[in-house]
């Protein structure tokens, strides 16, 4: 079994399995579930498992994972953080947005193994206890979604979009948050709250 | 006073109480009852319910042929295949394998026999993940036998294949009018199709219950219709079924009849294997095999006068339906009922045909029809602006529907709430239409390359089914003994804030907080055969019915009041949080404990049904809306004569909401409608290859707005007005009319491109506008300077 390198896409990661058969195991892996054996994390494991051990939001989580695992599946299958959503699986559409390393990644495009060693954040991280991080209160402030399904990838990829210094002004949020999209169309209140909350974010 | 609905610090913002003295009543800009939840990612969706145990994922099978015979269909190698538990197919269906929504029988849930579509439901695969189930899929074995499919409306019109009969709408005396004219066109133009695109794709949850029962987590606007739609595939009585939705990630007419199959599929698994199952569509097959907003192919035929006056108008509109009926019939109907969009055609003969061909059915879509109607309308207007050499707007003000005779549509109705005059005068004046054409114009004469347009465009739309059973709607309320309020209505939730403004209405009626009103999940257990939340009609319809249910209830407390004061009702003073009686002040609660002790039913249900309503088909005469919703948008936009690339510079939309239930809400719509009417008509682009594959299946070939694609300035105000008719608050539904706004920016559009033959000639740019057409549309141009 080959160690994808860290930070592989799913792409390069899914050509190279495909030339480098899976481990053949007769004893299936517990799906979903966290695992419990204290292997070596990242070793391949019987059926074609691997453990990972993922970072996410402060938490440390270790999984007995199929190495196609997308980050958002384990996520939202496995650690049960509903909170990323999926929009079209492919990265084009940004509602699977979450930080790795504090810099926004596409969760549906990145490996779970590859997510290891790194912090994950997750909407569900992004406030301080009771509160809420200044983007997610822009956002409540000027009413920036109509369904929310976009929100949580919204958020994240704003709150980067600021730290990224890509936030100077409207032209360039509308420009560096334009990966994520909305269907409600709530862009005006979106780059409304982004730039409430860039100044409130020390930027 | 920082008021929040469920807040959590940081998230307050000044929510005005209102004069009374409660938070959040009718007409305040409350925020959305999810806002926290939305942002802090707890908001449950249905992907997002905790799964039960021993739950299995369901991936569904599709036909890869346009039309053909299913001569062979071998399933045995998928139901071997690992992690495989089940495989249902057309003949395991035990009730009836049709999820027609009006009963034409031609919605299979499986295809039976004969493929109609490209993408069409083979069978379905459950399994342990859907990853498995998906693999296992590849190895049905599957014979087609070819027939030759129908893919363009044109074919179908061909062939006379239609899955409706046509819709007819005639007025007023055509010859004659023509008679009168001065001048006379005739064209066509095409109007293409747009994908939903909820962000949160199709998916539905299953999980049975004893005695056959059937519990379905569904993302569906129309639980009753899931609901009925699971009992018959299955066989059960409606009583056996249960439909649950708490909210949506977007759904635009696309989960009204859509979400049945999801739900079918889901709860056929779940009765086949006895375990939940759950079906999510992955956006690729969601796209691929679900209906879509109708494209259209109109011919149109205007007799004019040299004042721009229009004397006759013939118009025929053929909609793709697709390969079955589903809800085209009302479709077609609803763009005839708008093909005159604000104006008043003298004579008028207008036909819609219902085209079948071999590709998805369509369906509703944000607008339902009216928005194709619409559009064809103002190429109508567009094409005698350019004949007669007025400017558009001119045409448009001088065509406005007006006082009598001038006020009687094509169907016979006559406009009696019409202010469209007005807020386009107030438009135009407030937007300084005539000095940035002067300014524009100027501009074009110096550019190089760049051409800029400009165009004001009207917007009239009927609010109510067309359908009169459709327009009722039901309430339940309880209010428990500690004074807490729990409300239910049949209207689901899609982002929309009908939940929000419901409980509003809620709260003025009962004079509590809105805090105190709780808001729950759309549950056909609790209100039963509810209507579709479509139409626009959600708070219009579910709003009546709340109100009227805190109603029966407040009159049950002010009569207890009066019976334990020795008074009569009337000197019962209902205040907000309190009752006076005889100079007694009473809390709320107080008042809900005594009762409750004096043993007064708490508990309500609510009823509305929109009165003056009806129509004819048949004849084509009737007053199919209750009311009419108005409003006016103005765009600006560069073109890149070069390339054909453009960019909206501004927009500027004045909009009537009536006296606005929540004026945050209503702006959210107006703007969001805005923009997917933009999209629809400028860059989203289907496209079909010839083989009936839709090959526009993915944000990354179906191009919606993104934040960069919204007008660089977008200025938006409500226009002072309230609804005639005694609807809710005298508020107007919201929900649809702002898509037709776009409208303007296809026309702003259009005038850049004229600009390059000096606005003589019409442009004829049929929507999407995508750069290319837009390219396209210059080059003829200039070949005809
Ligand atoms: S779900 Fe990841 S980008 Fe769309
Ligand atoms: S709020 Fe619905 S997709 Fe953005």
């Amino acid at each position: 079994m080959t160690n994808p390198t860290p930070g592989a896409s799913r792409r390069e990661f899914l050509s190279t399995a495909a030339s480098a058969p899976l481990v053949a195991g007769a004893a299936a892996g517990v799906l979903g579930g966290e695992a419990r054996a204290q292997t070596t994390t990242g070793a391949a494991m019987a059926g074609g498992q691997v453990l990972v051990t993922l970072k996410v939001n402060g938490q440390t989580h270790r999984l007995s994972l199929d190495p196609r695992v997308t980050l958002v599946d384990a996520l939202r299958e496995h650690l049960g953080l509903t909170g990323t959503k999926v929009g079209c699986n492919h990265g084009q559409c940004g509602a699977c947005t979450v930080h790795k390393d504090g810099v926004r990644v596409l969760s549906c495009l990145t490996l779970a193994v590859a997510a290891e060693g790194s912090e994950i954040t997750t909407i569900e991280g992004l406030a301080d206890g009771d509160e809420l991080h200044p983007m997610q209160a822009a956002f409540v402030q000027h009413d920036a979604y109509q369904c929310g399904y976009c929100t949580p990838g919204q958020i994240l990829s704003a709150v980067a979009c600021v730290k990224e210094g890509h936030a100077g002004s409207d032209a360039e949020i509308r420009e560096y948050m334009s990966g994520n999209l909305c269907r409600c169309g709530a862009y005006v209140n979106i780059v409304a709250a982004i730039n409430d909350a860039k100044t409130k974010m020390g930027a | 006073m920082a008021d929040t609905v469920q807040g959590r610090s940081g998230s307050e913002r000044p929510a005005a109480r209102d004069k009374e003295g409660i938070r959040g009543g009718a007409g305040v800009a409350l925020i959305h009852d999810s806002a926290t939840k939305h942002v802090t990612g707890e908001a449950v969706y249905t992907d997002d319910i905790r799964e039960p145990a021993r739950l299995v994922e369901v991936h569904i099978a599709l036909a890869e042929r346009a039309r053909a015979r299913v001569v062979k269909l071998d399933l045995e190698p998928v139901r071997r295949a690992k992690g495989v538990v089940a495989v249902v197919a057309a003949g395991d269906v035990p009730g009836i394998n049709d999820i027609s929504p009006t009963g034409t029988g031609d919605d299979p849930v499986f295809a039976a026999g004969e493929v109609v579509y490209h993408g069409q439901p083979l069978f379905a695969v459950a399994a342990g993940t859907v990853h498995e189930a998906r693999r296992a899929a590849r190895l049905a074995v599957v014979g087609y036998e070819d027939l030759a499919p129908t893919l363009s409306i044109e074919a179908a019109l061909e062939s006379q294949s239609f899955v409706w009969p046509e819709g007819r709408m005639q007025r007023g005396d055509l010859e004659a009018a023509r008679g009168r004219a001065t001048g006379r066109i005739s064209g066509a133009m095409t109007i293409g199709g747009q994908d939903h695109f909820y962000l949160e794709g199709q998916v539905a949850m299953a999980v049975p219950g004893e005695d056959g029962d059937m519990l379905v987590h569904s993302s569906t606007q129309h639980p009753s219709e899931v609901q009925h739609m699971v009992g018959k595939v299955l066989g059960l009585p409606d009583h056996a079924v249960t439909i649950e939705v708490r909210r949506m990630g977007g759904a635009f007419g696309g989960k009204e009849t859509q979400a049945n199959l999801f739900a079918c599929v889901a709860a056929l698994v779940a009765n086949a294997t006895g375990r939940p199952a759950k079906v999510r569509a992955d956006r690729d097959d969601d796209m691929v095999m679900t209906g879509k907003r109708h494209d259209f192919l109109a011919r149109y035929d205007v007799a004019y006068r040299d004042d721009g006056r229009i004397e006759a108008v013939e118009m025929e509109l053929a909609a793709r339906a697709g390969c079955s009926a589903d809800l085209s019939g009302a479709i077609i109907d609803r763009a005839l009922f708008h093909a005159d969009n604000a104006y008043f055609y003298p004579a008028v003969k207008l036909t819609a045909h219902a085209c079948r061909t071999n590709t998805v059915s369509n369906t509703a879509f944000r607008g339902f029809g009216g928005p194709q109607g619409m559009v064809a309308g103002e190429r109508v207007i567009e094409e005698v602006a350019f004949a007669t050499g007025l400017d558009p707007l001119e045409v448009r003000k001088r065509n406005l529907y007006g006082e009598a005779p001038r006020d009687l549509t094509p169907y016979h109705m006559e406009v009696t709430d019409n202010v469209a005059p007005e807020l386009v005068a107030q438009l135009e004046r407030d937007g300084r239409y005539w000095e940035r054409r002067d300014e524009i114009r100027a501009f074009n004469a110096r550019h190089p390359y760049f051409r800029r347009g400009l165009a004001l465009t009207p917007v009239k739309f009927g609010i109510s089914f067309t359908l009169t059973a459709y327009n009722q709607a039901g309430a339940l309320l309880h209010v428990y003994k500690d004074g807490s309020v729990m409300l239910n209505h049949g209207g689901t939730e899609m982002g929309q804030g009908l939940y929000v403004k419901v409980a509003q209405v809620v709260a003025d009626e009962l004079q509590v907080d809105v805090g105190r009103v709780r808001i729950t999940a759309t549950t056909t257990a609790k209100v039963p055969n509810t209507s579709a939340t479509a139409a626009s009609s959600g708070s219009d319809l579910n709003g009546m019915a709340a109100q009227a249910a805190a109603r029966t209830i407040k009159e049950r407390l002010i009569r207890f009041a009066a019976e334990s004061h020795q008074a009569e009702p009337n000197e019962v003073e209902w205040l907000p949080g309190r009752v006076r009686v005889k100079g007694d002040e009473i809390g709320f609660n107080e008042l809900v404990s005594q009762a409750y002790t004096a043993r007064v039913q708490l508990s309500a249900t609510g009823f509305y049904k929109t009165p003056d309503i009806h129509w004819d088909r048949a004849t084509g005469r009737g007053r199919p809306f209750y009311y009419f919703c108005y409003g006016a948008a103005l765009a600006e936009v560069t073109v890149d004569t070069l390339t054909g690339e453009y960019r909206v510079d501004r927009a500027d939309i004045l909009h009537d909401v009536g006296r606005s239930l929540n004026p945050a809400i209503d702006r959210g719509q107006i703007e969001g409608g805005f923009v997917q009417g933009m999209g629809w008509l400028t860059t989203e682009e289907l496209w079909w290859d010839d083989q009936g594959r839709l090959k526009t299946h993915a944000p990354s070939t179906y191009k919606i707005p993104a934040a960069s694609d919204r007008p660089r300035v977008l200025e938006i105000a409500f226009f002072e007005n309230e609804n005639r008719e005694p609807t809710v608050h005298r508020s107007k539904a919201v929900g649809e009319p702002p898509l037709m706004l776009g409208i303007a920016v296809l026309h702003a559009l259009s005038d850049a491109v004229a600009s390059v033959a000096d606005h003589r000639v019409c442009p004829r740019l049929d929507p999407p506008a995508t750069p290319e057409r837009v390219l396209m549309a210059i080059e003829r141009l200039r070949e005809t300077k």
